[in-house]
């Protein structure tokens, strides 16, 4: 009799729920998770296609060719011929790796110190009112789309900046590959500048995330010690958070290099090796963005675009696994913006645009 | 009570000069903030002239500068009506693809996947995803799509496409961190209750965190809207504005990036004007985002 009870049709408990009531629970467990899987299908699909457009150009030229010959020439190229080494056109795109290496190197000098002295300036020294009101100004820098960057860059930037640049160039004229020559307006040094001020904001709230967590104990133990306020955020509060302070640089890093709208304007557009930091340039990105119009009829050229694309894919796929290692680590195991305290962040990963 | 040694008159002075140092950084960095959004204002605001946002570019009637000879005559380049309405279509389609994408990634990554090994390569992969260039995404649809002529060349879609591809990691990211705040005791008592998982999920989890998820859809939406690379080979060049996605468009990112390149007065000048409007639309999604976020029920 208590058999009967507690089971209903088919002998199946009550507390049990019919098969057809259990379905939705299993679509949506098995949907959910194709549609993740989906993400890692993208990733390998993007890898697939960029190495399938590439080969082209590195069987033809060589990887080696590619990547540390100096010698970009298309301008002899005439539309749809055939183009092959030694036809009127070279493929070597090692000043455009530099012009990549360069710039990013100068974002990173110009741009992470201030940004670290920015969140250092917020957490620890700024009155707690204005906290919050400064915060929002410099994420806001993030928010700027990056052909907007461009226009001010190129249009405001680099007439008035020229006198400054030819100044700083005469400076250090005496450092080869620094200083020296004729400054032209834009330049490697200028696509620099405005790409530090386009990671400024990643790094600096970052770093922002990492000085927050430094255990007020330590703080308080460097104050009670008779550390002056500088001497008890260089004794600390940098140490602690030196390795996310590191991490939130490289991301800045992985911005700066895949770059482009931005970069594409300010740097020269040269495709030719400038010989100081103030002479035109053009980056790996800015070459694809350029000159993708009039490479699109030719095979071997559009290739070798797409092998641009790769190295680019590879250089921003390690800089920003590199970056999570570090980040996680400071972060304790914790992502940062994966917690509840930091929401910011992730915001700011979806203000800051990289192009 | 004993007295405490005095600090050096040296500790003092860097002490000082440490601290005026970090004040003149911040102020340093806010310097191209209030640059930039002058010059938007001065230059942009000026460009805003009667039928800027009410016809579309028009290139028939200038000729280009040639070097040594006289200017052309001046020639009315026209407004920016068609990258405008190409920028909300691009961008809404890509939404329609990316915030449910994006949020279903998210809920399986916090609801089903957890911790395991497969849910951390995954979120591992997002977060390698949001890292790559913009430009990649372009190159990638480029590729699939338009080579391909699937429905057409370059065409609005296939732009759309490549937004949503960019946007998904970023809604992903900030939906876990949204869908994570949810108290587990709430999950709990409607499991308790004898709710099967997926009304736990339509009608516990999503409604708490609503609030939360439209904030970080609204951010990616303004991320994706300021792309210029991802639409430079995806979306055509076309000046005309269309209500059809399948046509070739223009947004007023591209639209700002050519402007630039013809590097004349009158299209610097609309490049500004279009430059204002694009920023005033992306001000605009972030502050109805963060008014939206301080609203939250959560954190």
């Amino acid at each position: 009799v208590e058999a009967h009870a507690t089971t209903v049709g088919g002998g199946r408990s009550v507390l049990e729920r019919s098969p057809l009531s259990r379905l939705p629970d299993q679509v949506l467990r098995f949907g959910l998770a194709a549609i993740a899987a989906g993400v890692l299908v993208l990733l390998a699909a993007f890898l697939v296609v960029l190495v399938n457009e590439s080969t082209d150009a590195f069987s033809h030229i060589g990887v080696f060719n590619f990547l540390f010959r100096n010698n970009w020439e298309t301008s002899q190229l005439q539309e749809g011929a055939a183009c092959a080494t030694g036809n009127g056109c070279t493929f070597g795109a090692w000043p455009m790796l530099v012009g990549t290496l360069v710039t990013s190197g100068i974002a990173l000098v110009i741009g992470v110190p201030i940004a670290v002295a920015t969140a250092l300036f917020l957490t620890e020294l700024c009155p707690r009112r204005a906290r919050g009101p400064l915060a929002v100004l410099v994420d806001l820098l993030a928010a700027v789309p990056s052909v907007v960057y461009g226009l001010w860059g190129f249009i405001v930037l680099a007439p008035h900046l020229r006198g400054f640049q030819q100044t700083l160039a005469d400076a250090l004229s005496f450092i080869p590959f620094i200083g020296g020559g004729q400054v032209a307006g834009p330049s490697y040094f200028l696509a620099g500048l405005v790409l530090a001020i386009m990671i400024l904001p990643i790094v600096s709230a970052i770093s922002r995330e990492v000085i927050a967590t430094v255990p007020v104990e330590n703080k308080e133990a460097a104050l009670a010690l008779g550390a002056t306020r500088w001497e008890m955020i260089r004794m600390a509060v940098l140490p602690y958070a030196r390795p996310g302070i590191t991490g939130g640089a490289m991301l800045g890093l992985g911005r700066a290099v895949g770059e482009t709208i931005a970069v594409a304007y300010v740097i020269g557009g040269s495709t030719t090796l400038g010989h100081s930091i103030f002479e035109q340039g053009q980056s790996l990105a800015g070459v694809i963005a350029l000159q993708f119009g009039e490479a699109e009829s030719t095979p071997l050229y559009k290739s070798t675009l797409f092998a641009a694309g790769l190295i680019l894919f590879v250089m921003t796929l390690f800089v920003n696994l590199v970056a999570r290692r570090y980040v996680v680590r400071a972060g304790r195991g914790r992502r940062v913006g994966g917690g509840a305290a930091a929401p910011g962040v992730t915001e700011l990963e979806a203000e800051a645009s990289p192009a | 009570v004993t007295e405490l040694p005095k600090i050096s008159a040296r500790r003092r002075r860097t002490d000082k000069i440490m601290r005026g140092l970090v004040a003149l950084a911040t102020a340093i960095a806010l310097v191209p903030l209030v640059l930039i959004i002058y010059y938007l204002l001065h230059k942009g605001l000026s460009a805003w002239s009667s039928g800027f946002f009410t016809t579309d570019p028009n290139l028939s009637q200038c000729f280009p500068h040639i070097p040594g000879a006289p200017p052309p005559p001046p020639c009315n380049i026209g407004g920016i009506k068609s990258a405008i309405l190409g920028t909300l279509e691009i961008v809404g389609l890509a939404t329609v693809i990316a915030v449910p994408l994006g949020i279903l990634v998210a809920l399986w990554l916090t609801e089903y996947g957890k911790q395991s090994p497969f849910a951390n390569i995954v979120r591992y992969f997002v977060d390698v995803m949001t890292g790559v260039p913009s430009i990649v995404f372009g190159l990638f649809i480029y590729t699939l799509l338009v080579v391909s002529h699937i429905g057409g060349d370059a065409v609005g879609w296939k732009g759309a496409l490549a937004l949503a591809l960019l946007m998904t990691p970023i809604v992903v990211r900030s939906s876990e961190v949204v869908l994570l705040l949810v108290p587990s005791s709430l999950r709990e008592a409607a499991l308790a209750l004898g709710a099967p998982r997926w009304r736990v999920v339509t009608r516990v989890i999503l409604p708490t965190s609503l609030s939360g998820l439209i904030t970080g859809a609204l951010l990616a939406i303004a991320r994706g809207a300021g792309e210029t690379a991802p639409l430079l080979f995806t979306i055509g060049a076309a000046h005309v504005a269309t209500a059809d996605l399948g046509q070739p468009m223009n947004s007023l990112p591209t639209q700002i990036f050519s402007d630039l390149g013809q590097n004349t007065d009158q299209f610097v000048n609309r490049a500004w004007g279009a430059a204002l409007t694009l920023v005033a639309m992306i001000l605009i999604l972030n502050l109805i985002a963060r008014a939206i976020a301080r609203r939250s029920r959560l954190a």
